[in-house]
């Protein structure tokens, strides 16, 4: 019998600005640091977008995408520090908090929630 | 144990000046993070400071002073110790300078950074005026100084709040409605001291964009108007704005009349200024003549007291052609016009068509980028190297300095702020500054290479020029050079242009001193190698520009120096009257004007110099600042911002800006096009290095794992190319291998092509130094292109053909120990970065060629 797997709903999320993401790839290493990750891990990858448009145009967009390994930096927030991403964002446009509250925020376009972890 | 410091090479190799905590851990970095009250980074930090734990530990960082025992080349060292490498460089080098004098020593740098005040003091010392930037053309950030201290005595940056203490929030303070990003993709690199997220910053708050870029960077993503010109056109196109601002009216008439040399009188037969000692027996010739439409006749403007000889004055800026001939002391007559007639004559030549032909833009585009910067207020342009990327830089730059001034956003909040060094604190000459490490007299620096063919290296650039000193190596005149001491400073891996001659000048010399953190394909071919400290294992000062910030030695690395070390005990060893007993008297006096000492400026971390000062905004030159007189004006002959550089005329170049094809262009050399119908333009930036550094550091690598020439989908299809194919770029000097990006950011007729790669984890004899023959582009590059005036260069608007490689370079690149400094084992890709099995999968020869377009 299958039954159905209960996830329990996540409380706090990244929420970024990825019209200001520049890639400048310090999200990445932040975390490789403050996790001690080897390279070739991590709990946030950075991906380059890059869409033809018409016209012969086209839009350059990074992504951060916090991928399994990220533990929302439990240790750093229960101190009341920033995870290290957030902190060190070049581009100040991460930001991390309850769901809830950082929904509100969501206030112009361009912008994704992320909630990588119950 | 948490040490506040700042960054600033070694380690980092930005230009630095982010504040940073370093954590320390039984005397070792275990983690490092942004300092959130710092002015400049306010606790953020770029990926290349981040990962500076794998930089400080690195299994391969240089431990040990080495000497060489094979030949130069053949990687062969035995390890001595730093007493036994002092006395063999003492040696070697007291020879040289005994027997053919201290000229003879070239000290070659890298890009600006720490290093440079410490490669002067050691080499003033030993009494070389030779301190040479390894670029051709010396054509990074110098030049661009350079020419806007020779028009306005002073050089300016964008105003992104960042030296009023409450930046954004200080009431003084106002955002730019329009930010100009120039050449650059500021972002990436925080090159010429400056930190690119200020301008992300001030978008958010509304700034606009223009951008002008032939690469579609994030800039260009987001800008109000996105200029995709030519490399090299930057002259023409800034002549087009000129053009549009003077045709349109948009240009604020009266700083034109107060501030700049306009109404200043040109002699129409000569086509040179009218001087006082022209006008009158016994008159000067710094002092300069304008007409006075009060009384219709010439009156003198005397320079040295910033006055006219007769008092109110109304200077013509235009004269009626009737009424323009003026009596000189010879009683002769001679027709004049204004310098703004001059200049005006000048713009007029490039008619935005012309400039769109030129520059291969939208005639539109052009009118409307000039009118968004012109009509908004304040409006403030931030310039790249790619500016220097041309032998015109000189003449490029002052049309850029123009575009400032005439539009009123000189030294205005959120416009163009003039910057110095914070109080005045200096350590060494630069453009424009002298500090207290200076060569012991003016006759010593007679010799310096090529300073008498370039009136601007007599006046702002104390260095010797870069293409003369690699061909006097060869002819050994007018003197030889005989050894070469390379600190912080790539030459055949990251800076040198044709690096097989440089190679070749190396193997002449009878020594070579390098100092660096890691070998290199340069340190290769010394015959002493020094371990450099990182700045977080020094003492040191930062005053580039504002504020003045302290470096504090927060760790040691067992057998590794600091630079600033090693320079002062090798300088007291050739000069033992040198006028410091230690390092730290002479950090003290460096930061004497501030009215602190190194170590309470070290207590307080940094210092953003009071209102008043002439290092701190805004509108200095009313406030009588910036002149040593104190007088309102500037710091050039005149007093004045120069349309037409007094200089510029004394040292026999054009006096007005203007535009100039680069040397390898459809223009310039058609036949050769056809040959190579790609445009190359070399040093696309990454974000995680700096120039030729941190390919070892595998949090960075990881990455941008390969070097990369990004080709549009349509120009890989035609091609046969296929997205991550190995290509070659080859033109009529050479060719390297590099992997292909086919994305459509770059335009269909450009090959956009990273800088500076070398592969250190490939054999390190030759032939091949570390891989530097597979990939770096500079082997593409010619010496010797120099502009006319020593300055300028090529790198990012040459010529290529690109073609499928078919192999890889040997020996392809997988991460140390699987993926992990220190021993540990890495397990899984997860897509972004390179992975096990990555280096075997990129040998392999791809087949989707054209299944982008
Ligand atoms: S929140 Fe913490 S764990 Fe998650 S990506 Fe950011 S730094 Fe890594
Ligand atoms: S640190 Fe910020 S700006 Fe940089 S890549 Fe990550 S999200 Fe983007
Ligand atoms: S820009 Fe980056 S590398 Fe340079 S000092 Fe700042 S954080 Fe360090």
């Amino acid at each position: 019998m299958v039954t159905k797997r209960k996830a329990k709903a996540p409380e706090c999320g990244l929420l970024i600005d990825y019209e200001y993401c520049t890639g400048c790839y310090a999200c990445q290493v932040a975390c490789a640091q403050e996790h001690h990750w080897p390279a070739g891990m991590g709990g946030i990858r950075v991906q380059e977008v890059v869409q033809a448009l018409p016209n012969d145009r086209a839009y350059l967009a990074f992504i951060p995408f916090p991928t399994e390994l990220c533990v929302l930096c439990a240790a750093r927030t229960r101190k009341g520090l920033q995870p290290a991403c957030v902190q060190h964002c070049m581009a100040a446009c991460m930001k991390y908090g309850k769901i809830e509250d950082l929904v509100k925020e969501m206030t112009k376009p361009r912008m994704v929630l992320w909630a990588p972890r119950a | 144990m948490i040490v506040r410091t700042t960054a600033w090479s070694a380690g980092p190799g930005c230009h630095g000046g982010c504040g940073v905590l370093a954590h320390i851990e039984d005397g070792k970095l275990v983690k490092i993070e942004g300092d959130p009250d710092h002015p400049i980074n306010r606790g953020r930090l770029c990926a290349r400071c981040l990962a500076m734990t794998q930089y400080v530990d690195h299994p391969e960082r240089l431990r040990s002073p080495r000497k060489r025992v094979g030949e130069r080349g053949e990687n062969k060292w035995v390890d001595i110790s730093w007493e036994e490498a002092y006395d063999l460089i003492e040696e070697k080098m007291g020879n040289i300078r005994e027997e053919y004098g201290p000229e003879s020593m070239v000290f070659s740098m890298g890009t600006g950074r720490d290093v440079g005040a410490w490669i002067c003091l050691l080499a003033y010392n030993y009494g070389s005026p030779n301190v040479m930037f390894a670029l051709s053309g010396i054509g990074c950030y110098s030049p661009r100084i350079a020419a806007s201290e020779t028009v306005l005595g002073d050089y300016c940056v964008f105003d992104g709040g960042q030296w009023l203490p409450k930046g954004h929030d200080d009431p003084r303070y106002e955002v730019p409605e329009t930010i100009v990003i120039w050449g650059y993709n500021i972002n990436a690199s925080c090159p010429d001291n400056i930190f690119g997220h200020w301008v992300t910053d001030l978008m958010k708050k509304g700034s606009k964009v223009i951008c002008i870029d032939p690469r579609l960077s994030f800039f260009a993503s987001r800008a109000d108007k996105w200029l995709q010109l030519r490399p090299g056109t930057d002259g023409a196109l800034a002549m087009g704005f000129l053009n549009v601002l003077i045709n349109e009216g948009l240009y604020d008439r009266a700083f034109v009349e107060k501030w700049t040399n306009a109404p200043h009188l040109i002699r129409s037969d000569t086509g040179t200024l009218l001087r006082a000692s022209d006008l009158i027996a016994g008159g000067s010739p710094d002092d300069f003549v304008v007409w006075d439409t009060v009384s219709g006749a010439p009156v003198i403007w005397d320079s040295a007291n910033q006055e006219f000889r007769s008092p109110g004055v109304a200077p013509a800026l235009e004269i009626p052609a009737d009424q323009c001939a003026v009596h000189l002391a010879d009683e002769s007559s001679v027709p004049v016009k204004t310098v703004w007639s001059t200049f005006c004559a000048e713009v007029a030549k490039y008619p935005v068509d012309r400039v769109a032909k030129i520059t291969w833009l939208k005639p539109e585009d052009i009118i409307e980028a000039a009118r968004l910067y012109a009509n908004s207020k304040p409006a403030t342009i931030q310039w790249g190297v790619a500016i220097d990327m041309t032998p015109a830089i000189t003449p490029t730059s002052m049309a850029i300095a123009a575009l400032w001034c005439i539009t009123g956003n000189l030294d205005t909040p959120g416009g163009q702020v003039i910057a110095r060094p914070a109080f005045g604190a200096v350590a060494y000459a630069l453009p424009g500054q002298r500090g207290p490490i200076k060569l012991p007299d003016m006759e010593s620096d007679k010799t310096r290479i090529a300073r008498d063919r370039y009136g601007v290296l007599s006046e702002f650039i104390w260095r010797a020029q870069t293409d003369v000193t690699l061909e006097q190596i060869f002819t050994g005149k007018p003197y030889p050079v005989k050894g070469m001491w390379i600190q912080a400073c790539n030459l055949i891996g990251g800076i040198g242009y044709d690096p097989k001659r440089w190679v070749k000048a190396l193997k002449k010399l009878d020594f070579v001193c390098v100092v660096d953190t890691f070998m290199t394909p340069t340190a290769e071919l010394a015959d002493i190698v020094l371990p450099a400290a990182t700045f977080l294992e020094k003492d040191g000062i930062r005053s580039w520009w504002t504020p003045l910030e302290s470096i504090v030695k927060a760790m040691e690395v067992d057998g590794c120096r600091p630079d600033n070390e090693i320079n002062f005990e090798l300088a007291k060893r050739f000069n033992p009257d040198i006028k410091w007993a230690n390092l730290h008297e002479l950090l003290d006096e460096i930061v004497s004007p501030s009215g602190m000492t190194f170590d309470e400026l070290a207590e307080r971390g940094w210092e953003l110099p009071p209102d008043g000062d002439p290092s701190a905004p805004y509108l200095r030159h009313e406030r009588g600042l910036l002149r040593p007189d104190g007088k309102p004006g500037f710091k050039t002959p005149s007093g004045k911002m120069e349309l037409y550089s007094v200089l510029r005329e004394r040292w026999g170049f054009e006096p007005l800006p203007h535009h100039e094809e680069p040397p390898f262009s459809p223009v310039s050399s058609p036949e050769l096009y056809e040959q190579y119908p790609l445009i190359l333009s070399t040093g696309r930036r990454s974000p995680v290095y700096f120039n030729s550094e941190h390919r070892n550091i595998p949090w960075l690598r990881e990455v941008d794992p390969d070097p990369v020439v990004e080709l549009h989908p349509e120009t890989g299809a035609s091609l046969g190319i296929g997205d991550g194919e190995w290509v070659w770029i080859e033109n009529m000097f050479g060719k390297c291998r590099l992997k292909a990006k086919l994305t459509p950011i770059v335009p269909r007729w450009m090959a956009s092509a990273t800088h500076g790669w070398w592969y250190p984890e490939h054999e390190g004899a030759e032939p091949s130094l570390r891989g530097v023959w597979d990939s770096s582009t500079n082997q593409l590059l010619p010496m010797g292109y120099q502009g006319k005036d020593g300055l300028g260069t090529h790198a990012k608007c040459t010529l290529c053909k690109v073609y499928r490689a078919h192999t890889a370079p040997p020996g392809a690149y997988a991460l140390p120990g699987g993926g992990v400094i220190g021993g540990a084992t890495s397990t899984a890709a997860t897509g972004a970065g390179p992975a096990p099995g990555h280096a075997a999968r990129r040998g392999g020869v791809s087949t989707g060629s054209g299944k982008e377009a």
